[in-house]
């Protein structure tokens, strides 16, 4: 059947003009170069990726099983990675420190930056692109730079936060020590961190806020409803998908808190390993001892504690939605 | 009479909301302002003190008169470090990794949004579940791999592994879906091929995008410090981050010989600033694409 109906069409072919068979060869390639196309598009992404991306992780699950010297040698200790892990002071702290660094950052910075973000979104507001340019701009500064110039902020005598203190604060010494002293170093961090990521989670904010339909507003003034009672029933619901992204977001981004205790505080952690969080430990052991498996161990044991944290999350803030 | 004491109530009400209201006003400003200025100090205060001789860094409190400024500090920078060396380091690094993830990430981005084939569904889920795993899982192994391929202390150890960004991918898939198919079409029937619909028609509208993208790309990798600090042991190969670190330890704060450290810092911290003002509303936009859409 099929080879009647196709029979007809084809005499036609060589029965046009001259210029056919050229346009039949160009043809042939044409829709082989359109069927390969997709394959040649991903394929240098997918072959880069399998190397330095799938392997390593499959790798790494390997590796958390091995005690290993530098890159040279490697044992297989089984399960003792983890069990020294769990036992081992140093882990404990670091695990307590980057949970108290996750709570602080999350409930202060996150309302802090909805704030700006509803003060930045009125109408009446001048100097609108200033403002958001202002707030953002720590961010652009790399967390390195940010380390070092908190740093020299937080620093006895001459830094910029003691003499600013002393002079409102009487009685506030220009010898206090933020980054010297065990008990300030947690709040030095966390105000460093502030300072950097309002403006960035601010900008998610802002964005959702000004996705929210303008008649549901309306509406609810209409209604007689308070500016509280707007926020929570109009501006709440609308802007929730965003506020969960910037949940989960900043709290993955917390975990993994490196670069400013390191700078700031040197290899160490700081006084009584007061800033050490996970991932320096997990940097000290794997990269200055040189045990790449058991800083696998670590690395795995973050992920995993990642991912409960921020199922969790996403559990609670999608069966909230539910119970609306 | 009666006619007027009807009226005082409501005519009142809005006189007092209004001054309620602008009163409201004043207090939000209030607050934007104080922010606004928390927000800037640190920076106005790093570029203040990069101008200051060592006496006036530390008595100073933030700027010192403006005939004692100097640029000693600049001048330093490059006699007395290898600062020009180590820019120079960034910028090719740097450089060479934003234009090999834009031709990666786009080039996978174009083939995920607009084809299908066999085994997309498992490249995108793969891509997806690697996403969530945090980077630090695969450093170890990474650095035993580069290691054994001899990219320790080498400048392909930091370019090659990040030269894929699952996150570029699907960036660009998200703008390129927004591509209309008959264009495409369009172009398909006038005899173009694949690679020139991706080279002359998708490259050129996706060219907001493009810039957001180079832009975070450029950040992400002249920013980087974890991975070159782990690579990186002969400081021929340092980039800029990690060569500040080092200069912060060198240049101890009590003898105000940080104004080399600080003008380092502020010239790192320059070509992002700058770009970002030329880039603002592109950067913006690409920032919260993927969360919305997602």
């Amino acid at each position: 059947m099929s080879t009647t109906l196709t029979k007809p069409s084809r005499p036609t072919e060589p029965a046009s003009p001259g210029s056919r068979p050229t346009r039949a060869k160009s043809s042939s390639w044409f829709t082989a170069q359109h069927k390969l196309a997709p394959y040649v598009f991903v394929s240098p992404f997918v072959i880069m990726f399998s190397i330095f991306g799938i392997y390593p992780i499959i790798k790494s699950i390997m590796l958390a099983f091995y005690a290993t010297n530098g890159p040279k040698s490697q044992v297989y200790v089984g399960f003792s990675n983890f069990n020294f892990m769990f036992h081992h002071h140093d882990f404990q702290i670091a695990v307590r420190n980057t949970i108290i660094y996750t709570l602080c950052s999350v409930f202060l910075q996150l309302p802090c930056a909805l704030g700006l973000a509803i003060l930045l979104n009125q109408k009446w507001l001048k100097g609108h692109s200033f403002l958001r340019l202002a707030f953002y701009s720590p961010n652009l500064m790399g967390t390195v730079y940010v380390g070092i110039l908190f740093q020299q902020l937080f620093s006895i005598h001459y830094g910029l936060v003691n003499r600013v203190l002393a002079s409102i604060i009487p009685g506030f010494s220009t010898d206090f020590k933020w980054l010297g002293d065990p008990a300030n170093v947690m709040p030095a961090l966390v105000l460093t961190s502030l300072w950097l990521y309002v403006g960035y989670n601010m900008v998610y904010f802002l964005a959702g806020l000004q996705a929210v339909d303008k008649e549901l507003y309306e509406a609810a003034e209409v209604d007689g409803a308070n500016p509280w009672q707007r926020f929570w029933a109009v501006t709440a619901p609308s802007i929730k998908p965003i506020a969960t992204f910037v949940l989960v977001t900043s709290t993955i981004g917390s975990f993994q808190f490196f670069d400013l205790p390191y700078i700031m505080l040197g290899n160490g952690g700081g006084p009584n390993n007061a800033g050490l969080t996970i991932v320096m430990y997990l940097y000290q052991q794997g990269f200055i001892t040189g045990d790449l498996g058991y800083a696998s161990a670590v690395g795995w044991t973050l992920a995993i504690g990642v991912l409960a944290i921020s199922l969790l999350q996403m559990k609670l803030t999608g069966s909230m939605k539910g119970n609306d | 009479m009666s006619v007027q004491t009807v009226n005082t109530p409501p005519t009142a009400s809005p006189i007092g909301r209004r001054a309620s209201e602008s009163m409201g006003k004043l207090i939000a400003s209030l607050i934007l302002i104080v922010a606004g200025v928390i927000a800037l100090t640190p920076i106005v205060w790093l570029l203040a003190k990069t101008v200051q001789n060592k006496d006036d860094i530390l008595s100073c409190l933030y700027f010192a008169p403006i005939s004692h400024w100097t640029t000693e500090n600049y001048q330093h920078l490059f006699v007395k470090t290898d600062f020009g060396h180590v820019l120079l380091n960034s910028i090719f690094v740097t450089d060479v990794t934003v234009i090999t993830q834009l031709f990666f990430a786009s080039l996978a981005g174009f083939g995920l949004a607009k084809y299908e084939f066999k085994g997309k569904k498992l490249v995108m889920g793969v891509m997806l579940a690697t996403m969530m795993l945090p980077g630090q899982v695969t450093m170890a192994p990474l650095y035993d791999m580069l290691y054994h391929m001899h990219m320790v202390d080498r400048f392909q150890g930091l370019i090659i592994p990040s030269a894929v960004t699952v996150f570029g991918i699907f960036l660009f898939r998200q703008s390129i879906l927004q591509v209309p198919d008959e264009l495409l079409q369009a172009a398909r029937i006038d005899g173009c091929s694949e690679f020139r619909i991706y080279w002359d028609i998708v490259m050129p509208i996706s060219r907001p995008m493009i810039g957001a993208f180079c832009l975070m790309a450029f950040m992400g990798s002249w920013n980087n410090f974890l991975w070159p600090q782990i690579l990186m042991h002969h400081d021929y190969y340092f980039t800029l981050p990690i060569a500040l670190n080092q200069f912060n330890g060198m240049y101890s704060t009590a003898e105000g010989s940080m104004g080399i450290l600080l003008a380092g810092t502020m010239l790192s911290v320059l070509p992002v600033m700058v770009l970002f003002v030329f880039l603002q509303k592109e950067f913006v936009a690409g920032l919260t694409a993927g969360a919305v859409k997602g």
